[in-house]
């Protein structure tokens, strides 16, 4: 364990840390008191709506917007065209491509944003934009990414190159793991489809935007994961100087990475602003949201292990084939085009590996968003999760058996990976067999052989899962250049109480809350008198935002270092008050004291006060620190996820019987809200494994727009779940907390998934794909010939 | 048009147009932004309200003109400040939200299953607020919330210790 997390102190009760303080952020929430971006509302405000592509590929032959012009109230219509003269037609992506604003002279996905009208009223937008007349001229549809391997129609006329073809991106040693896997003793493949899938938190993207014509400042209120990025974006893209833009992020109803992308929209509603002087308002409505936000994941896997016939595995290869719509908005650091997907030699001591990742275009939705999950680390996770399970049943072997053989071990760590990752730290085996315990296996294992014999069915599904997270280290990690550190100020008022502030933005997370915990953890103080405030770019320190569970990796280190330094000025002041020399003082107990002299001590508070009314001779008055902390390493948390399932084999429908879900994030600053992360990940995961799946026809066509096609889980039909922690602290981040709000979301899918094959396997079922409908497990019951009664 | 909502007890007299949906009524006439929106196909429930003491009502299924002559409760009349309404109190004490932005409809819809159901089973909570969507939460601390709240409603005196 390193000095920083020494410093913590932990084997002495912690005065904040650890503990489950109740969310200070709750109390406006619970009285319906938030304020969401759609509740602000400014004088002379205009109303935006936008009018949508019916077509997935067309050509633009005319827009008349003289009927929509007369509807009462509107005032004012823009196109491409408009938006042309400000140089805002087309905005450049996070991935390096560009993507249209409004369609120039084509449409290149059904929806696509073609026009905005701005109008006194909401209904009065709606009604306009009704009436604006497209006429399109239709195209050859592309809507899967083979056929758009094929080149026959080339999507995008406007790039040089002439493919659908966007990147190869390839990690490890191809020779040496087809090498490995040619002479393996067993070879195993697995074919895996992640979904597409829309993050969908229920707040949907919105912004105010305000250009005030006599300051020339421009404001926008946005529903923004990473408000400093987005002010640089817009800056970059209007030419407008950053201290001309304010960014507030308020109160967010949930991210999940959905809200880290600038769309369409938000430039309309900026571009309307600048051109018409008074606020603009756009919300956009949920079936905008789900045919126009980026989606997530759409990646079609096919992994490879070789092993020794005793199940020791020898190489991995997983090729994709990524579907990223029609631009290339996918949103990842610069030098990660898919993302931290070579993560997916998992938990496991893979000799040799290899990895790559085919990128096409199609006529889709653009995107590739990180929905809960660390860049790509959900279809990696999932991808190596499945090819496990598939491995240990051609092994003959049981699958917690087969994953003991091959974890990576406790000594191993710190642990370089063939895939070039050092996974900082972790103990696979003890989480695993924590988990083991709590479900019960061996006695499941023989309720399920029992059954069997019985006709019944019933599954247990393993994920022992690693996560990558908490972008990240300068020297790797940039988003448009600007580099992946974070930022927290630190003010101690004269009355001891403080005001924190980090480029960081909780969308649920509890930041106002967990935040404090470490700076009164840090300081000696009282977490009550520190007030955490986020999402205002005028007044918050640089930082990248929240999302890829990097805000405690990041922000976090920035605060307990930033509490450090200001320690380090008190314990001047201290000495000072207490008349010694600072090398005479120690911090004991949460107080400055004359070396071994508990009687002579005074606290932060004191030195706060002193610090404005009696500075120390020589030093700056005031307690105050701005601190950025570049993270050295990522952080790894890791977990261990059993899933039981009965099969109804009349109905096929699945009933998960129990969730057992054991996670090791590190140092636990909240375990209150920890649990309560990981329930929420647990039930996305759920989600994702057996209802989402956004759906289109080869036309091109979204076939579920809203939420009475593209299903969301309620209170009936999530599981219970049953969740506990082992805690390996990172040996590099100040606190040695990790990230947790995804962890769920990534390793659960799998643990689903696979015990729905492992119920199933009896019958010869070895495939299905997520999500799993009732439908498709009937369908397998009735091909294996199971008599429905 | 001119109506007259009844809302928490107070009458506002709102000008809108016959197709206004009661939930922007009361967002936008009313000044009362706990009921949220989140979706256009009355799935999410993010805007319940609850009528008349006890039927609950996600307030874009309704006009608001058809709400006229109706009581309307909504989270800004159920408590506040320092006194909280058992359910406020069991959510914030359960860590029954993340976001907030399900929350006060998610209270609301829970009052209204309280009001028909003092007593009601795990079974009965999850099927009762079937209506309303969390993205955040998983349910699980919603469920403990609402058993907490009623536990509190059903013996008044013991809570308040």
């Amino acid at each position: 364990m390193s000095d920083q997390i020494k410093d913590l102190n932990p084997a002495k009760e912690c005065r904040a840390m650890g503990k489950s303080i109740k969310r200070r952020e709750d109390a406006r929430f619970v009285q319906g008191r938030g304020t969401y971006v759609d509740d602000i509302e400014l004088p002379k405000m205009l109303h935006m709506a936008i009018v949508h592509s019916p077509y997935a590929h067309a050509l633009i032959k005319g827009i008349d917007t003289a009927e929509a012009l007369k509807v009462p109230g509107v005032k004012a219509i823009i196109t491409a065209k408009d938006l042309a003269g400000f140089n805002l037609d087309w905005i450049p992506t996070l991935a390096g491509d560009k993507q249209m604003v409004l369609a120039t002279d084509r449409v290149m996905y059904q929806y696509q944003e073609v026009a905005a009208v701005f109008a006194e009223t909401r209904a009065q937008a709606v009604d306009a934009a009704q009436l604006v007349e497209v006429d399109y001229e239709p195209l050859e549809v592309v809507a899967d990414p083979f056929k758009a391997r094929e080149d026959k129609v080339i999507l995008r006329t406007d790039r040089e190159k002439k493919t659908n073809h966007i990147f190869n991106w390839n990690v490890g040693d191809r020779e040496a793991t087809d090498k490995a896997l040619a002479e393996a003793e067993v070879r195993v493949k697995q074919k895996a489809y992640y979904p597409r899938v829309h993050a969908s938190p229920l707040e949907p993207c919105a912004i105010v935007a305000d250009m005030n014509t006599a300051t020339g400042r421009l404001t926008l209120y946005l529903t923004s994961q990473a408000p400093h990025a987005h002010r640089t974006v817009v800056s970059l893209v209007t030419g407008i100087p950053e201290s001309n833009i304010r960014i507030v992020s308020p109160d967010i109803g949930g991210g999940f990475g959905n809200k880290v992308p600038v769309y369409p929209g938000y430039v309309c509603a900026a571009a309307g602003t600048i051109v018409l002087g008074v606020p603009v308002k756009w919300v956009a409505t949920r079936t905008e949201s789900m045919t126009t936000d980026s989606f997530a994941r759409d990646f079609h896997m096919e992994a490879e292990i070789g092993a020794t016939k005793e199940g020791k595995v020898t190489a991995l290869k997983v090729t994709t084939v990524a579907d990223h719509g029609a631009f290339d908005a996918a949103a990842d650091p610069s030098k990660y085009p898919a993302g931290l997907f070579s993560i997916c030699t998992g938990s496991y001591d893979f000799p040799t590996a290899f990895t790559e990742v085919d990128a096409y275009y199609t006529n889709k939705t653009p995107g590739g968003v990180a929905y809960r999950c660390s860049f790509r680390v959900t279809e990696a996770s999932y991808m190596i999760e499945r090819a496990m399970d598939t491995a240990a049943r051609e092994l003959n072997m049981d699958p917690a058996e087969f994953r003991f053989k091959n974890f990576i071990q406790k000594e191993q760590f710190p642990y370089n990976s063939p895939l070039g990752w050092t996974y900082d730290s972790g103990d696979y085996e003890t989480t695993f067999k924590v988990a083991l315990e709590k479900v019960g296996y061996e006695e499941l294992r023989k309720e399920q052989a029992e059954k069997r014999a019985k006709g019944e069915i019933m599954g247990i599904g393993i994920s022992t899962f690693t996560e990558i997270v908490g972008a990240g280290p300068s020297k790797d990690f940039d988003i448009l250049g600007i580099k992946m550190f974070d930022g927290a100020e630190i003010r101690i008022h004269p009355t001891g109480s403080v005001i924190v502030r980090a480029g960081t933005k909780s969308q649920g997370q509890g930041h106002e809350t967990t935040w404090a915990q470490i700076v009164a953890e840090e300081l000696g103080l009282d977490v009550d008198k520190i007030l955490v405030e986020e999402g205002d770019t005028d007044t918050a320190p640089y930082g990248l935002g929240t999302y890829a569970s990097r805000s405690t990796p990041t922000a976090g280190g920035a605060l307990a270092l930033g509490a450090r330094r200001i320690r380090e000025k008190a314990k001047r002041i201290a000495a000072h008050l207490l008349e010694v020399s600072a090398d005479d003082i120690e911090w004991e107990d949460y107080k400055f004291q004359i070396k071994g002299v508990p009687s002579k001590s005074v606290t932060t508070q004191d030195c706060a006060f002193a610090a404005y009314t009696n500075p120390a001779p020589g030093d700056e008055p005031g307690l105050e620190t701005t601190y950025y902390y570049d993270p050295p390493n990522l952080t790894f948390p890791h977990g261990a996820y059993i899933c039981v399932v009965d099969i109804d084999k009349s109905t096929g429908e699945v009933k998960v019987r129990r969730f057992v879900a054991i996670d090791d994030c590190g140092t636990i600053i909240n375990p209150m809200i920890v649990e309560g992360q990981v329930h929420g990940g647990l039930a996305e995961g759920f989600a994702m494994a057996f209802m989402q799946e956004i759906v289109y026809d080869e036309e091109g066509n979204h076939l579920n727009t809203n939420y009475t096609d593209y299903l969301i889980p309620t209170a009936y039909e999530v599981p219970k779940f049953e969740t506990g922690n082992t805690v390996t602290p990172s040996p590099h981040h100040p606190i040695g907390a990790k990230g947790v709000g995804e962890s769920p979301t990534v390793g659960s899918p799998a643990a689903y998934v696979n015990a729905v094959i492992d119920a199933l396997s009896p019958y010869g079922v070895s495939e299905i794909d997520m999500p799993i409908s009732r439908e498709k497990v009937f369908s397998k019951l009735r091909a294996a010939g199971v008599e429905a009664f | 048009m001119e109506i007259t909502l009844n809302v928490n007890g107070q009458e506002h007299k709102v000008d809108v147009e016959p197709r206004t949906l009661l939930v922007y009524a009361l967002r936008e006439n009313c000044g009362l932004k706990g009921a949220h929106v989140g979706c256009d196909s009355s799935s999410c429930g993010v805007c319940t309200v609850v009528l008349d003491g006890k039927i609950p009502v996600k307030s874009c299924t309704m006009f608001a003109v058809q709400a006229e002559g109706h009581e309307i409760t909504t989270i800004e009349g159920l408590g506040g400040g320092a006194n909280l309404h058992p359910l406020q109190k069991a959510f914030h004490e359960q860590h029954g939200l993340q976001c907030g932005y399900c929350t006060p409809a998610m209270i609301m819809s829970s009052y209204a299953l309280l009001q028909h159901n003092p007593d009601p089973s795990e079974d009965d909570i999850r099927r009762g607020l079937s209506g309303n969507l969390c993205r955040c939460t998983g349910y699980m601390n919603i469920v403990k919330a609402v058993q907490q709240a009623a536990a509190d409603m059903r013996q008044p005196a013991e809570a308040a210790d």
